[in-house]
């Protein structure tokens, strides 16, 4: 994506084997080359590998500077298959199936760049910093004033001033701060044209022959655009997404795996993070965040129990539904259905508000479904915290 | 002054009323009282419809709508490509012929860039104000009737003198229901959306309903994500006198993940629903942990203020 823009990046090969590896490193003529993990997330420099059966730790740093062939079959061989935690995959780790072999260069300083968009301000906001190659979170708590902002008017556009004077921030002269100048507006054009959520460049680097290079980069989309982006298709990893979560969305229901074993089912995001928090006040722990949306049909509420069902974890289901479009009916006989087709075998607590509550319960307790109802999401919640066991 | 932005009154449009969305909300909300003068769908101008026994014209642009209606107030029930689009639109109508009007935008899933542009749009025109988008809208119950703008459900409203602002749909109905539950109505009730970049803030909302002379106490619901409750909060200290009830969702989401809405996520270890539990509890906002006691919390409140 940078290279088409005509952004500064060196010249890389994208790698799945160690014999590819090795070909590449051979094909980019340059003795010494940076061998990456490629995985979505940051922190991969000061990440660990670890191998994923035995939990052992096989090598320290996800990105790794090769000086010769050996290196690069070594470096790749530690990296490829195998488990690489960081501070921003959480203990799980992400096991890493492609890698980044990348000519090496000069560098006579290492910065920080990143184009966001700053809800408060409602504006693009770009942040550079001299202090590159860091974790930004750090920067920003530990020296803010090494962190320079500029934001942009969405009518004006990023203006040659504010590169110029971003580049300045940064000391940089002469040719740097021109190439610097012009790499910020092709970044810039990168991030409108593309949706992105977030581009983030650590580091950004200045060449000993004073060119300004985007080394290493992590972009994020905007979900909302994608009707307007068929590329994306191409460039999702699906394997490192989850599953379930995946296709929940393609189901149109929102969902988000957590760790704890009582299953939610609900309507709105609001509301349905609302459950969680509620379900933990009383002493359990939410298996999940899921949002039916706000008119669902019964083979959405079938879905939504498919998936919830699926994770061996759950030991309750909690119903939270507050009608507004929503009618309570319709989610009574998709409960009902679901239960008919799937069989239940852990308690059930449903709690039914709003439109056309009395119609939904009068299903539910003319089924002979074995389930409680509630008025209020704190019974609910205090009713399924018991009936799994846990404390109240 | 009684209620916000919106009273009994309010003459309305509908952007988008020919789609079924639109037309769907359109005649939920006639039947509820709101006075919808119009509709807009560019190439559909002239068309009449008939909605819960009333006869509804659809115009070709807001411009045309509004001079022959002279609307305070739109809705866009206009698909995420353009809906962006149809919120400049109405700006740009309504500050040309009336200077003031209220944009009330449900539309979920537009592009944050394309917002960003439509907001300072908006707010390069001050007689205009947008709600939303990605939320239920504005709701003034009338004592008979009122005017709901927007998708919630009318009937669990009744008129009152608490106002409640909120991040979230539903939990903004969970809060209405709170506040029957201890025998109080609303003044006014708005969402104003859980996208990253919206319209209206918490702080327009606060400030308006302490300088309305209906509302007595307010109910403010937060999500996880950005800043706006810590800023609000802070904004609140000084400037609101009125008894102020608080609950965040998301005290249980992980970090840097999205909880459903856009903006409803946890970046760099910010956003997080303790920061913002601690900002309320700082400003003198009573607390409710749980959603299912904001009425208990309120009525405390109230009694407190020596309102009850």
């Amino acid at each position: 994506m940078f290279r088409k823009a005509g952004v500064n990046v060196l010249e890389g090969v994208h790698c799945t084997s160690i014999e590819d590896a090795l070909s590449a490193y051979d094909s980019l003529g340059s003795k010494v080359v940076a061998v990456k993990s490629q995985i979505h997330a940051g922190g991969r420099g000061k990440g660990t590998l670890y191998s994923p059966e035995s939990g052992e730790k096989v090598m320290v740093g996800g990105v790794k500077i090769a000086f010769s062939r050996e290196d690069v079959e070594l470096y790749s061989r530690n990296i490829l298959g195998n488990k690489l935690v960081t501070i921003q995959t959480g203990e799980d780790g992400k096991i890493v199936n492609n890698l980044y072999v990348e000519a090496g260069c000069a560098i006579a300083h290492e910065y920080y760049l990143a184009i966001l968009v700053d809800r408060e301000a409602k504006a693009v906001l770009i942040m550079a910093s001299t202090e590159g190659g860091m974790d930004i979170e750090e920067v920003a708590k530990n020296t803010p004033e090494a962190l320079h902002k500029v934001w942009v008017d969405p009518a004006a556009g990023l203006l040659g001033f504010q590169k110029r004077n971003l580049g300045m921030d940064l000391e940089l002269s002469g040719a740097a701060l021109k190439s610097f100048f012009g790499l910020l507006g092709k970044l810039y054009d990168v991030f409108v044209m593309n949706d992105c959520a977030m581009i983030e460049i650590n580091p950004l680097v200045r060449s000993e022959d004073d060119e300004i290079i985007a080394l290493d980069a992590k972009v994020s989309f905007d979900d909302n655009a994608s009707f307007r982006h068929k590329e994306w298709e191409d460039i999702r990893d699906l394997g490192e997404e989850d599953d379930a979560e995946v296709r929940a969305k393609e189901l149109g229901l929102s969902y988000v795996k957590l760790d704890g074993d009582i299953g939610c089912l609900v309507n709105g995001a609001g509301l349905a993070m609302a459950t969680m928090d509620v379900i933990q006040l009383y002493g359990g722990e939410p298996a999940n965040f899921l949002d039916i949306g706000g008119g669902a049909g019964e083979d959405t509420v079938n879905a939504a129990f498919e998936i919830i069902l699926e994770d061996p974890n759950v030991k309750g289901i909690l119903v939270n539904i507050f009608g507004g479009i929503q009618r309570c009916d319709i989610v009574a006989n998709g409960v009902l259905a679901s239960v008919e087709k799937m069989g239940l075998e852990v308690p059930l607590v449903i709690r039914l508000s709003g439109t056309n509550y009395k119609e939904g319960r009068a299903i539910i307790d003319a089924s002979d479904l074995q389930t409680y109802s509630v008025d209020t999401l704190a019974e609910g919640a205090k009713k399924i915290v018991e009936l799994i066991g846990g404390e109240q | 002054m009684m209620s916000i932005w919106i009273n009994e009154h309010s003459k309305v449009l509908v952007q988008g009323i020919t789609g079924s969305q639109g037309t769907f909300h359109a005649t939920i909300m006639i039947e509820y009282g709101t006075d919808i003068v119009g509709g807009v769908t560019p190439g559909k101008g002239g068309l009449l419809l008939d909605m819960a026994e009333k006869s509804v014209s659809v115009y070709d642009s807001m411009f045309e709508a509004i001079q022959a209606t002279d609307a305070d107030a739109s809705v866009i029930y206009v698909p995420p490509p353009f809906a962006a689009e149809a919120i400049m639109e109405a700006a740009d109508a309504f500050d040309q012929i009336k200077g003031e009007g209220v944009i009330v935008c449900i539309t979920e899933g537009i592009p944050t860039l394309d917002m960003v542009k439509a907001v300072a749009y908006v707010n390069q025109r001050p007689g205009i104000k947008l709600i939303g988008p990605n939320c239920p809208g504005i709701i003034t119950p009338g004592k008979d009737g009122g005017c709901k703008i927007g998708i919630m459900p009318g009937h669990i409203h009744k008129k009152g003198r608490i106002g409640i602002v909120s991040k979230s749909g539903t939990l903004t109905y969970e809060a209405v229901a709170q506040t029957m539950s201890i025998g109080e109505g609303q003044s006014t009730c708005i969402g104003i959306g859980g996208d990253p970049v919206n319209g209206t803030g918490f702080i327009d909302c606060l400030a308006g309903f302490q300088a309305d002379l209906q509302t007595e106490a307010i109910v403010m619901i937060g999500e996880i994500g950005g800043t706006a409750e810590e800023d609000a909060a802070a904004w609140a200290a000084e400037n609101v006198t009125k008894p102020i009830v608080g609950f965040v969702a998301g005290a249980t989401a992980p970090p840097g993940k999205r909880m459903g809405h856009a903006g409803a996520i946890i970046s760099g270890g910010k956003g997080t629903a303790a920061e913002k539990f601690a900002a309320f509890e700082l400003a003198g906002i009573h607390i409710a942990k749980d959603p299912s006691e904001i009425g208990a919390v309120l009525a405390a409140a109230l009694k407190e203020a020596g309102l009850l």
